[in-house]
């Protein structure tokens, strides 16, 4: 505890200095240095080579492979007579799927949506930094463009990046007309706030509720829409036809363990990320239910995966309270002046470099000893948030953080006062199921939204620009999934596609380490379980 | 990177607490989240957990701590268990009525409120609400605000609403408040605020090919090309 103090005191004391010293953002050639030596992504014995299915030859983590090369949970010769027969099946109860869902019924389409939670238990209402939408007037969508291709090492998709630019700010207005109250100055304009690795301020918020306030909206709209859901019913298989194309999927009851069968024109895979995969032993700021599972469905009908081999470690996850592990401190504290500091009370990188550049730089840190030790063991940096307050007033923290200064209050710390400790976190799965501009993957019929596609962002996402993506692309498939659904007729289901993956997989000699999809990970304790009486005394 | 803690044991203190889980009492160590120790002692949580992250509202549990007579709620999520705790999941889930509404065919959002929750003008007042919300929302308050059509205020009030239900069951005028702040807050977004100019503007400037010219400059560059263009300029 006494190193933690005595460091935490440096913190304080050299806040003067720190407040006159600006930290230059690295040069490109500077930044790759950092990131090869320090970015989980770059850590050689982790990554295995994939060798069944249409990625075969390229390398991933450990854990995606063994998802990608695992066995299904159906049996082959289940019984497929439909349930549910619908135009569009929606999977997945966060912003993309209720995005897609509305777009398609909108345009006529019979929908379904089902999920594997609750409705809104997602990854979306839990952002709280906020939506990149160039909108102030010297932003463009072409800056926004090139921060987001520089961030993304200049990987992503260009003809993905501009419908994401361009339809921008037409998502923010179509949520508006929702009733998404996203914060605005005097003059009753949007705010911008400004994000790491962007060259303007276009950070839209809702306080640090941003995903919470557009979730609860949205789910209110599905339900005024009148789509049915289905909560507690994760797919955890596809069907297709004998042509290959997607015709619909088996759910799971998640109650009594039923198999459910749908029968679909087109599926949208909504289903979100894959940080309780904890890949490479890491943390996440992930809900429980993200567990990549439309890697693997989509990969056994045939689609391919786009940089599945690269993750975002958002740079501030909380290491103190050990309770906290893992959890998010949101971008929005470095936005707003909050500085990153070791443990001798010095600044080491820009905040506001992109997160593989400042998450590597930490890891550098403590890595070369300059992180502070908790009481669990974790090590961390400092984030010094009560610089926010003497930055832009008393008071400030308060009103822009309320989520985050109740959640730490719980444990006694106090934000306003205290800096936090910090690590990185697993946060966000910056590639997934290859997309094209109408969200359709490669297997016809399939349709993938959200952070469950890839392609967008490159080999790191830019802060904000997820939640965009959420709503731009959940309605570019969900148009072109009723589309879809209106010139096709139903096909037949089948699962010839797993049989024949399986075989192959058999073929290249290897043994399933696991069922997938996951659908939830598994957190229960095997020991023995104490009686209360035996452990009195 | 340290060693992975396994989840049901991260937080975990070396004294070791008695909790009752839905009557049962077990041994667990002090420091876990009332999640963590369902995890610990054995239970497989698939309702009532989701987010994990505090913003979900799905873990809402009830609770009453040793000398305490009353029953309080909170998420399972991010509260701790204490010595002498007793517990239970809720679940979240109410079969409540959930009014449909289409924002962009009401004429009044403000009268329209007592078309749509008639029920709210009926509060009796009796505070219940505001005492089970888990996230301190002063929520009785905030369903007169509504209904005196101060609905700007009801949307900073319920910010925070994590939509977990507590506070619809315990209402004795069949209120359900955080359906009744959710329209009001909509409402004032959607049909009481003005529309961002800085945000139509740009809409328009888009939709009046502004940028179409560049954007087939850009779509034809080679990566080499779109490296250098991408340099932001000093
Ligand atoms: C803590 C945190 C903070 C963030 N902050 C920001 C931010 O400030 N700005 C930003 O732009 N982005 C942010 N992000 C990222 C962003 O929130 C997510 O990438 C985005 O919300 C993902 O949306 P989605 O709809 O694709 O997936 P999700 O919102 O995760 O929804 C996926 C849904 O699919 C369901 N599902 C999963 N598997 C199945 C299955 N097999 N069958 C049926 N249903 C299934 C899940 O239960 C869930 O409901 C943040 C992420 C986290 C975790
Ligand atoms: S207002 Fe109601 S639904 Fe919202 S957080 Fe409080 S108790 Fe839960
Ligand atoms: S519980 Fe119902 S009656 Fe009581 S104060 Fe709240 S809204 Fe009014
Ligand atoms: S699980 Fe979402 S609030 Fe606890």
């Amino acid at each position: 505890m006494d190193v933690i103090a005595e460091s935490k005191s440096k913190v304080i004391h050299e806040r003067d200095e720190r407040r006159k010293q600006t930290v230059p953002i690295q040069s490109p050639e500077e930044r790759d240095r950092l990131v090869r030596a320090f970015h989980p992504d770059y850590k050689k014995e982790e990554y295995h080579k994939i060798q069944t299915g249409p990625n075969a030859g390229e390398r991933t983590v450990r854990e995606v492979a063994e998802l990608l090369e695992s066995d299904s949970p159906v049996p082959a010769d289940l019984d497929l007579t439909p349930q549910y027969r619908v135009d569009v099946l929606v999977v997945g109860g966060g912003g993309a799927g209720a995005t897609a869902a509305l777009t398609a019924k909108a345009l006529g389409a019979d929908v379904l949506l089902v999920t594997k939670l609750r409705m809104g238990d997602s990854n979306t209402v839990m952002a709280q930094g906020g939506m990149q939408v160039a909108i102030t007037e010297d932003d463009s969508p072409v800056t926004h463009f090139f921060d987001t291709l520089r961030g993304g090492h200049l990987k992503n998709d260009p003809k993905l990046l501009k419908v994401l630019v361009e339809e921008g700010p037409k998502a923010a207005q179509w949520l508006i007309g929702l009733g998404v109250l996203f914060d605005r100055d005097e003059s009753g304009n949007l705010k911008t706030k400004k994000g790491g690795g962007s060259t303007k301020p276009r950070l839209l918020t809702c306080s640090d509720y941003t995903g919470l306030e557009i979730m609860r909206v949205l789910k209110d709209e599905v339900l005024n829409q009148r789509i049915p859901i289905l909560e507690f019913s994760p797919v955890v298989e596809l069907l297709t036809d004998p042509d290959g194309r997607c015709s619909g999927a088996v759910l799971k009851n998640m109650d009594n363990d039923q198999f459910i069968v749908v029968e679909a024109k087109s599926v949208i895979l909504a289903t979100g990320g894959s940080g309780r995969l904890h890949i490479e032993g890491f943390p996440t700021s992930n809900h429980y239910g993200a567990t990549g599972d439309a890697l693997v469905l989509a990969y056994r009908t045939g689609a391919k995966l786009a940089h599945a081999d690269t993750f975002q470690y958002h740079p501030t996850g909380a290491v103190f309270p050990e309770q906290l592990a893992g959890a998010l401190v949101t971008e929005g504290i470095r936005s707003d002046g909050g500085h990153l500091v070791n443990r001798n009370g010095k600044r080491f990188v820009n905040e506001l470099d992109t997160r593989d550049v400042v998450a590597a730089s930490i890891i550098r840190e403590c890595a070369e000893g300059r992180g502070v030790k908790t009481p669990a063991g974790r090590v961390g940096v400092w984030l010094d948030i009560p610089m926010i307050d003497l930055l832009l007033g008393e008071g400030n923290i308060t009103k822009r953080f309320p989520a985050m200064v109740r959640q730490f209050e719980r444990y006694g710390i106090d934000i306003r006062k205290e800096p936090v400790l910090i690590y990185p976190t697993l946060h966000y799965q910056n590639g997934g199921v290859a997309i094209d501009t109408d969200g359709q993957s490669q297997t016809q019929g399939l349709f993938v939204a959200g952070e469950a596609s890839g392609g967008l962002h490159g080999r790191n996402r830019l802060m904000g620009n997820s939640l965009l993506d959420l709503i731009v692309f959940g309605k570019r498939a969900g148009a072109a999934a009723a589309q879809r659904a209106k010139s096709v007729p139903a096909g037949k289901l089948t699962l010839s596609h797993v049989t024949r993956f399986q075989k192959e997989l058999e073929k290249n000699g290897i043994k399933p380490k696991r069922i997938a999809p996951i659908i939830l990970p598994d957190y229960v304790r095997r020991a023995e379980i104490m009686p209360a009486a035996a452990a009195k005394q | 990177m340290t060693e992975r803690v396994h989840e049901s044991t991260i937080g975990a203190q070396s004294r070791m607490i008695t909790v009752e889980i839905m009557g049962r009492p077990y041994s667990v160590p002090d420091g876990l989240t009332m999640l963590r120790a369902m995890w610990y002692t054995g239970h497989e949580v698939v309702r009532g957990a989701g987010c994990l992250g505090g913003f979900c509202g799905a873990c809402a549990a009830t609770y009453r701590t040793k000398d305490d007579v009353r029953l309080r709620n909170t998420l399972a999520c991010q509260m701790l268990v204490e010595d002498g705790m007793s517990f239970f999941l809720n679940f979240s889930y109410y079969p409540n009525r959930k009014s449909i509404y289409d924002l962009d065919q009401i004429s009044d959002p403000k009268q329209e409120l007592f078309k749509i929750y008639p029920e709210a003008s009926l509060c009796r007042n009796c505070n219940a609400c505001t005492e089970a919300c888990p996230q301190g929302i002063d929520v009785r308050d905030g369903v007169w605000k509504a209904v005196f059509g101060d609905f700007q205020k009801v949307s900073e009030m319920f910010m925070d609403c994590v939509m977990c239900g507590q506070c619809i069951p315990v209402c004795i005028a069949d209120i359900a408040p955080n359906h009744v702040a959710l329209y009001a807050s909509r409402a004032h977004g959607a049909r009481l605020t003005a529309p961002p100019q800085n945000l139509t503007r740009r809409v328009d400037e888009i939709r009046s090919g502004k940028y179409t010219d560049e954007w087939k400059k850009i779509l034809s560059m080679s990566e080499e090309e779109l490296k250098a263009a991408g340099q932001p300029s000093k």
